[in-house]
C-alpha cells in the first residue's frame, strides 16, 4: 500500500511541470547567489578626508589609513559641509577630518585630535569602520611614539602584546561561514515549504476524499508523505554539497556522515511541521501563509544572521524552540570546526525530540473524517 | 459603478472571512517589528569566554574581572590545562579563550613586555573581529590604569561621531526593509494567489461570463489587498516611530506618496504573476522565490549593496524594493527631502507603467 502511495505523490510532483524545476533549479541559484550577496564582511569602506593640516604627519596617516586595505579613499574636501555631502549622497561611508595645528599640536603639546565622523544608517558598518579607523590612528600614534622615545632616549613603557588568534575560519571569509548556513535554509525552505502545500492542496482539489474513503490508515498516509520530501531533501542536500566543494572549495572538516545523520533527522522534522499547518488549512493561502510566518521567525531566530548571543535573555530562549537554530549550529560546527557527533549530542537529542513530537502531531491531527 | 460595488463586497468578505490569514496578516508586521527592533542585533553582548591563567596574579585577575564586569563578556570558564581549548571550541561553549602567559605580572612589571593570547572560534568572522577588538580595548584600557603615572607622550585621541543612528540600533536599517517585504508579500503574493484562485477552481469562468468588465474584476481584487498595506505601513511606522523610537525625520507627507506608489507597483506585480501562471502554488513559488529572496537578499534590506559582486549591484537595480527601501531610508532616517529621492520616484513610475502594460496585453479576457 505505502509502495503505491509513495508512487502516486512522485508522480504528482515530477509531473507538475513547475515543482521539479523549482526543487533542483532554486536550491543551485540561491547557493550560488547567496553567500555573495550575504556578505557582511566589513572591507572597502569609502572614506571622504577634510585634511586642513596638510603637514608630513597627517599625510603619513591619510597614507597608512588607505594602505590598511579596508577604506577606499573616494573622495577629499576642503570642509566639513563638502564632505558631509559626499555621505548624503552615499559616495562616502566615514569622514575623517584632521584639524590644523595636528602636527604642531602633537609635538609641542604631545597630543592631538582628530574628527571621526560614521554614516551609522547601517550600524553594523558604521560601528566597525569607525573603531577600525581609531584602531589604526592608535597605530599611528604607537609608531609615532616609538620613534619619539628612541630619538629622546626615554625609557620604555610597560606593554602588553596582545595576540589574536582566529580558529577555524584562518583567513575570516564570511562566505564560509555562511554556506553552511544556508544549506541548513535551503532544506528547510524544499522539506518545509512543499510538504505544507501537500495536503491543503489535495483538500482544494477534493482528492482528500478519495483516499478518506479508501482502508488507508492515517499513519501510512503521513508517511507516505513525508517520504518523497525526504528523498527529494536528500537530493537537494547532495546537490548542495557538491556545489559546496566545487564552488567555494569548503568540504566538511567533520564526518561527512555527521552532517548526514542529522540532516536527515532534522528534515523529517521540518516536513512534519509542513505537514500539520497542511492538516489545519482550509486553504492553499492559508497554508502558505502560516509557513511564510514560521519560517520568517524560524530564520530570524536561528543564529544564521546574527549571533544568537547577541540577543536579550528573552529571545535566547525562544530559541530553543526552533529546530533550525540547532541544525544551523550543527551544519556550521561540523563543516568549519570539525566538530563530531558526540560534542554535538544536546543538538542531536533536540532534532531527534522535534522530529518525534511534529510527526506524531502530525498523524494525530489529520482527520479522515470531516 | 453598483456592480462593481457589489463586487468588492464579495471580495472584502473573501478575504476577511478567513480569519486565520487575516490574523497573521495584521501581526506578521508587528512581530517582524518587534524582531528586528529588539531581538535581532550585531551588538556583542554577554559573550561567553573561557580563561587560561597560569599566573594567577594581580595583574591577569585585574584583567579577567574587567572582562567580566563589562556588558560585553562573560567569564563562563576556567580551564587549568590548554588541551581543553579545542573541546570547548568544539561543543560552542565559548566563542573566545583568553590565554596569559606565566609569571605575566613579573613579566609586565620588570621585562616591561608580556604576552597575551586572545583565541577566538572564528567561524563567525565578523564575530570573532568584533569581540577581539573589544577585548584589547579592555586590556589596552588596563594598560593605560598602569601608565598613569608616568605621562604618555604622543597621543592622538579620535573623537568619534556616528551620523543619523548615534546609539547604532539595528531598526534604523530593519525599518525600511521591513516595510518593503511586507508591502510585497501582501501586494504582490496575495494578489497574484487570489486571482490565480479563481483560475485554479474553475470560478473565474463564472466571472468572465458576467456582465463585469475584466478589468474592473481584477481592480475589485486588488481593493482589499491595497486597504490591508494601508493598514500594514500605517501599523509599522506606528510602532518604529513610538516603540522603537526611530524618528521619522524628513517629511511624512513624502513617505506616505512614496508608500503609495510602492503599494501600486508591488499590486502590479501580482496582476503579471497572476496572468502567467494557472496554480496557486506556482503562483506562491514565483512570488515567493523570485520576489521575497530578493527583496531581503539583494535589496540592501540585510545586507549592503556595496558589498555584493559587480554583477548582482547590477541585478539589485531591477528590484523595485531596492529603490524604495533607499527613498524611505533617505525620507525617514536621513530626513532628507523630496530632491533625494527624485531619481527612486522616477524609476518606480516607469516600472510600474512597464510592468502594468505587459500584464494587461497578456490578461485572457477569453478562455482557452
Amino acid at each position: 500500500m505505502l509502495k503505491y502511495l509513495i508512487e502516486k505523490e512522485f508522480k504528482q510532483i515530477l509531473r507538475n511541470k513547475f515543482l521539479p524545476k523549482v526543487i533542483f533549479v532554486f536550491p543551485v541559484v540561491m547557493l550560488l547567489i547567496l553567500p555573495f550577496a550575504a556578505n557582511y564582511e566589513i572591507k572597502h569602506i569609502n572614506l571622504s578626508v577634510v585634511d586642513n593640516d596638510h603637514s608630513s604627519y597627517s599625510s603619513r596617516l591619510i597614507r597608512k589609513i588607505t594602505s590598511s586595505g579596508y577604506f577606499n579613499l573616494t573622495n577629499v574636501s576642503d570642509n566639513y559641509n563638502q564632505a558631509i555631502k559626499s555621505i548624503e549622497a552615499e559616495e562616502a561611508d566615514i569622514i575623517l577630518q584632521v584639524p590644523k595645528d595636528f602636527e604642531k599640536n602633537l609635538i609641542v603639546e604631545q597630543t592631538s585630535k582628530v574628527m571621526i565622523s560614521a554614516n551609522a544608517v547601517n550600524g553594523m558598518k558604521g560601528g566597525l569602520g569607525s573603531s577600525y579607523l581609531s584602531n589604526i590612528i592608535n597605530d599611528f600614534a604607537n609608531e609615532v611614539r616609538g620613534e619619539w622615545i628612541t630619538v629622546q632616549g626615554l625609557s620604555s613603557i610597560p606593554i602588553i602584546d596582545i595576540v589574536p588568534q582566529n580558529k577555524f575560519n584562518v583567513h575570516l571569509s564570511y562566505k564560509i561561514f555562511m554556506v553552511p548556513a544556508i544549506m541548513a535554509m535551503l532544506i528547510t525552505l524544499i522539506t518545509g515549504f512543499l510538504p505544507a502545500m501537500n495536503i491543503v492542496n489535495e483538500k482544494e482539489l477534493g482528492t482528500i476524499e478519495q483516499i478518506n474513503v479508501s482502508p488507508v490508515k492515517k499513519f501510512t498516509f503521513i508517511i507516505s508523505k513525508l517520504i518523497p520530501y525526504w528523498i527529494i531533501g536528500t537530493i537537494v542536500f547532495m546537490f548542495a554539497y557538491i556545489i559546496a566543494r566545487l564552488v567555494y572549495d569548503l568540504t566538511p572538516a567533520g564526518h561527512l556522515r555527521s552532517i548526514y545523520v542529522s540532516t536527515a533527522i532534522y528534515m523529517l522534522g521540518i516536513s512534519g511541521l509542513g505537514l500539520i499547518i497542511s492538516n489545519y488549512s482550509k486553504t492553499i493561502q492559508q497554508a502558505m501563509f502560516v509557513v511564510f510566518f514560521f519560517m520568517m521567525v524560524m530564520i530570524l531566530m536561528s543564529g544564521l544572521y546574527t549571533p544568537i548571543s547577541s540577543m536579550p535573555m528573552w529571545a535566547q530562549y525562544i530559541t530553543y524552540l526552533n529546530p533550525l537554530r540547532y541544525f544551523i549550529e550543527t551544519m556550521r560546527s561540523i563543516y568549519l570546526k570539525g566538530s563530531g557527533i558526540i560534542d554535538l549530542r544536546y543538538n542531536l537529542y533536540a532534532l531527534i525530540g522535534f522530529a518525534l513530537l511534529f510527526n506524531t502531531w502530525a498523524v494525530l491531527s489529520y482527520r479522515k473524517s470531516s | 459603478m453598483k456592480q462593481f460595488r457589489s463586487f468588492l463586497q464579495k471580495e472584502l468578505y473573501h478575504i476577511f472571512r478567513d480569519v486565520r490569514t487575516i490574523m497573521i496578516l495584521l501581526v506578521m508586521p508587528v512581530i517582524q517589528m518587534i524582531l528586528f527592533g529588539y531581538a535581532i542585533s550585531t551588538e556583542v553582548k554577554n559573550a561567553k569566554i573561557a580563561v587560561y591563567d597560569p599566573s594567577k596574579d594581580i595583574a591577569t585577575r585585574r584583567i579577567i574581572e574587567q572582562m567580566d564586569n563589562s556588558k560585553s563578556f562573560d567569564v563562563v570558564e576556567y580551564i587549568v590545562n590548554p588541551n581543553e581549548i579545542e573541546k570547548l571550541f568544539l561543543e560552542g561553549k565559548v566563542k573566545m579563550v583568553m590565554v596569559f602567559g606565566e609569571n605575566f605580572n613579573e613579566n609586565l612589571l620588570h621585562g616591561n613586555k608580556t604576552q597575551l593570547q586572545l583565541i577566538t572560534d572564528a567561524t563567525d568572522a565578523n564575530f570573532a573581529t568584533s569581540i577581539s577588538n573589544y577585548a584589547s580595548g579592555i586590556i589596552a584600557n588596563y594598560q593605560m590604569e598602569l601608565m598613569q603615572q608616568n605621562k604618555i607622550p604622543i597621543t592622538i585621541q579620535p573623537e568619534i561621531r556616528l551620523l543619523y543612528n548615534p546609539q547604532m540600533k539595528g531598526a534604523y536599517n530593519f525599518v525600511p526593509g521591513v516595510l518593503g517585504l511586507i508591502l510585497m508579500l501582501i501586494c504582490a503574493m496575495m494578489t497574484s494567489m487570489a486571482i490565480v484562485r479563481e483560475k485554479e477552481l474553475g470560478t473565474m469562468e463564472v466571472l468572465l461570463v458576467s456582465p463585469m468588465k475584466p478589468l474592473l474584476i481584477i481592480i475589485a481584487k486588488a481593493v482589499p489587498y491595497f486597504l490591508l498595506s494601508c493598514i500594514n505601513l500605517a501599523t509599522v511606522l506606528f510602532l518604529s516611530y513610538f516603540v522603537l523610537n526611530v524618528p521619522i525625520a524628513g517629511s511624512l507627507f513624502w513617505l506616505i506618496v512614496v508608500s503609495m506608489l510602492f503599494i501600486f507597483l508591488s499590486l502590479s506585480l501580482g496582476l503579471l504573476v497572476s496572468t502567467l501562471v494557472d496554480t496557486q502554488i506556482a503562483a506562491m513559488l514565483i512570488s515567493g522565490m523570485v520576489f521575497m529572496m530578493p527583496v531581503m537578499l539583494l535589496s540592501g534590506m540585510m545586507f549592503p549593496i556595496e558589498n555584493m559582486p559587480v554583477f548582482l549591484q547590477i541585478i539589485s537595480h531591477i528590484i523595485p524594493a531596492r529603490w524604495y527601501i533607499s527613498a524611505v531610508k533617505d525620507l525617514m532616517i536621513k530626513g532628507l527631502g523630496f530632491s533625494a529621492v527624485v531619481e527612486e520616484i522616477s524609476v518606480m513610475l516607469l516600472m510600474i507603467g512597464v510592468i502594468l502594460s505587459i500584464s494587461l496585453i497578456k490578461f485572457k479576457v477569453r478562455l482557452d
